[in-house]
């Protein structure tokens, strides 16, 4: 069996906002092992951001609130670690990469500045060259030695003319080439785990592909395990070999790609294959997932999905419905399952 | 950028032209009769008469106001109607006075308000942020002449630590002026204790013109600050493993300022212009009590020169302070 990369177990949290307390997770359960490349897909709001950013613990708290389970990368629970912990976890471990490359880079720092700080945190040496210590020669090495590998860095993502460009500010870069750099910084200390949440929907359609087609790169490159967020099952056909459907903050569904674009098993994520426009699809029979998102303040009993779902059962509203293996690998939370 | 400063410097003698236009015709609109209130109530009919001639006051109006720009061009800034003192050399020596108080108010100003503001966005809405708020609201919510008089009765009066009024101890040997600026001068010339002396003297006016400067740097850099926390960059510098530190004190410190540089040109080509109130509170003798004494006098000459000098140098701060964007905001572009 391949390592186990990450374990979220039972996992809740609250949204403490002047409206009340939001119950944005609600016992989420996620694995990932090295080497997967998970898709995890849903509407927007059901919390796949939320879910996916625990793992480095870059949900800003307040307003958020964990109020149970675990978050366990390679072992050690997350929720426990120190800030410094953390930061070697976030520099060393795991790589993000954000939806909006407009503004993930600071506007007053030149790419190269950023770059070579990026770089030094991920090898522990920004705060040993940075400041005072700034003009001692061995800072200097440093920092040139950063700057090669940035360089480096650039050209892998496909930069044109790294050398001259690295000097640039972000606002002389389209956003293509800005989510380009944001993925070089990312995929800098060769991370375990590489989360890239909504990593194009920023961007325009054509350059999308290409963004894409780099990520699958560099996953075959550098053995990347890869969580990617998205609202876009194609894209996760595509890119990755296992989903995860999240609703309301809950995980209704999970397991290979295959398995799941073949034989949905949940009503929700049936809904969201059938709201998927195919060349098969006729004019006049597109469907949709009836009804609207609950709210998260007061959410329904039981099943999340209950209200919306054609096929609820009485028991759907009594209690959270468990997780069951249909299939290898396979698993649904839904009491139609439960015989 | 040569160009953009050119461009800039070339405008100078426009808005030079146009304000002395305006205060040379409010200057001589305004009722009462200067000549009059220079020679006194004894002066007989003919001193009033030679003083007129003197100061060219029979002349047409325009023709006294090409003469005086006349002069002005060729450096001569006239003379005061009230003492017949040279109006340069004193405008110099007055706003040397206005110049270091306002460089060490701003300077004390700087170095308290950006850590205040710096504890009050880390710590929101703890107390240290509570703290600093009440710092700032109150400094600029009390009349800045009432906290003088209030220090002056504390440090002057009760605790006897520190002298109330004056830039220097009229005991002691004036120092020899070079630059005008009491603290350089006695440093350049070794003087220890002249030095000494006239930091005592310039404290308590000091410490009270750096209060609005506190005041406003800090509400307007812990907004910022707190503004900046929000944006994304904050996000992927942390998702890098940027230490907390180096994030505060360089990724959010330096977009923050922007707003921050741009309202200490504003307050330094003010303060430039002299803090009437805390110049007279203190008996602090910059250009802004000699030109409240001469408008008072209808000392015209000296309100001429004063206006226009004051002008120039808000013009030269302004420029300074876009200059200074450019530093902190590289998508500024100067055309």
């Amino acid at each position: 069996m391949r390592e186990l990369l990450v374990d979220i177990k039972a996992l809740s949290l609250e949204m403490v906002t002047l409206d009340g307390v939001a119950r944005v997770l609600n016992g989420v359960n996620l694995t990932i092992h090295r080497g997967d490349l998970v898709g995890l897909v849903g509407e927007t709001g059901c919390g796949k951001s939320v879910t996916a950013m625990s793992i480095p613990q870059l949900v800003p708290q307040p307003p958020a609130r964990y109020s149970g389970g675990e978050v366990r990368f390679l072992g050690e629970n997350v929720l426990e670690k120190s800030e410094e912990e953390l930061r070697r976890l976030r520099s060393r471990h795991i790589g993000v990469v954000f939806q909006d490359p407009m503004t993930g880079l600071n506007p007053v720092f030149s790419v190269e500045q950023q770059m070579v700080d990026a770089l030094l945190s991920k090898q522990d040496l920004l705060a040993a060259t940075a400041w005072g210590r700034r003009w001692l020669p061995s800072s200097r090495m440093q920092r040139r030695h950063a700057q090669e590998r940035a360089i480096a860095l650039l050209r892998r993502v496909g930069i044109p003319e790294p050398e001259k460009r690295i000097h640039a500010y972000p606002h002389e870069f389209s956003g293509g080439m800005r989510q380009r750099v944001l993925i070089a910084m990312a995929i800098a200390g060769r991370p375990d785990l590489l989360i890239a949440d909504e990593p194009t929907t920023a961007l325009d359609v054509s350059v999308q592909a290409q963004i894409l087609r780099l990520i699958a790169e560099l996953v075959r490159e550098i053995d990347l395990t890869v969580l990617l967020i998205t609202h876009n099952i194609g894209l996760v056909a595509q890119l990755c070999n296992r989903i995860a459907v999240m609703y309301a903050g809950h995980v209704v569904e999970s397991g290979p790609v295959r398995s799941i674009l073949r034989e949905p098993q949940h009503p929700y994520t049936r809904g969201l294959l059938q709201a998927i426009v195919t060349e098969k699809t006729r004019r006049g029979t597109l469907q949709g997932v009836p009804g609207s998102v609950p709210s998260l303040y007061e959410p329904p009993p039981g099943c999340r999905f209950a209200p919306r779902c054609r096929e609820a059962r009485p028991q759907c509203t009594a209690a959270l419905p468990r997780s069951i293996q249909t299939a290898p690998d396979h698993q649904v939370a839904c009491v139609l399952y439960e015989e | 950028m040569l160009r953009y400063l050119l461009n800039r410097l070339l405008w100078i003698p426009v808005v030079l032209i146009l304000l002395s236009l305006v205060t040379f015709v409010i200057s001589r609109l305004v009722p009462g009769d200067p000549v009059k209130l220079a020679a006194g109530p004894q002066a007989r009919p003919e001193q009033i008469e030679k003083m007129i001639e003197e100061f060219g006051l029979d002349r047409p109006l325009p023709e006294q106001y090409l003469r005086y720009m006349g002069g002005l061009l060729q450096g001569d800034w006239g003379y005061s109607i009230g003492n017949r003192r040279a109006v340069l050399p004193d405008l110099l020596t007055y706003f040397a006075a206005t110049l270091e108080l306002t460089v060490v108010a701003t300077v004390f100003g700087l170095l308290v308000g950006i850590p205040l503001a710096v504890v009050a966005a880390r710590w929101r809405d703890r107390w240290p942020d509570h703290l600093s708020r009440f710092v700032s609201i109150g400094a600029v919510s009390v009349p800045v002449f009432w906290i003088a008089i209030v220090l002056q009765l504390v440090f002057g009066q009760l605790l006897q630590w520190l002298p109330v009024s004056g830039r220097f101890d009229p005991r002691q040997s004036y120092p020899q002026s070079i630059t005008g600026i009491l603290l350089l001068d006695t440093l350049l010339a070794g003087n220890l204790s002249g030095f000494w002396t006239a930091s005592r003297y310039l404290l308590l006016p000091a410490l009270c013109q750096s209060l609005l400067v506190i005041a406003l740097i800090t509400r307007q850099l812990r907004g910022d600050l707190l503004d900046m926390l929000r944006k994304d960059f904050v996000m992927v510098a942390r998702a890098n493993g940027i230490q907390e530190r180096i994030l505060w004190s360089r990724y959010l410190m330096k977009n923050a300022m922007i707003a921050t540089v741009s309202m200490l040109g504003f307050l330094i080509g003010f303060a430039l212009g002299g803090s009437v109130l805390i110049e007279f509170v203190f008996d602090w003798p910059g250009i802004g009590q000699y030109a409240t004494k001469a408008a008072l006098l209808l000392d015209f000459q000296v309100i001429m020169g004063s206006t226009l000098f004051i002008g120039v140098v808000v013009v030269v701060v302004n420029l300074f302070t876009d200059l200074a964007y450019r530093l902190v905001d590289p998508r500024i572009r100067f055309s």
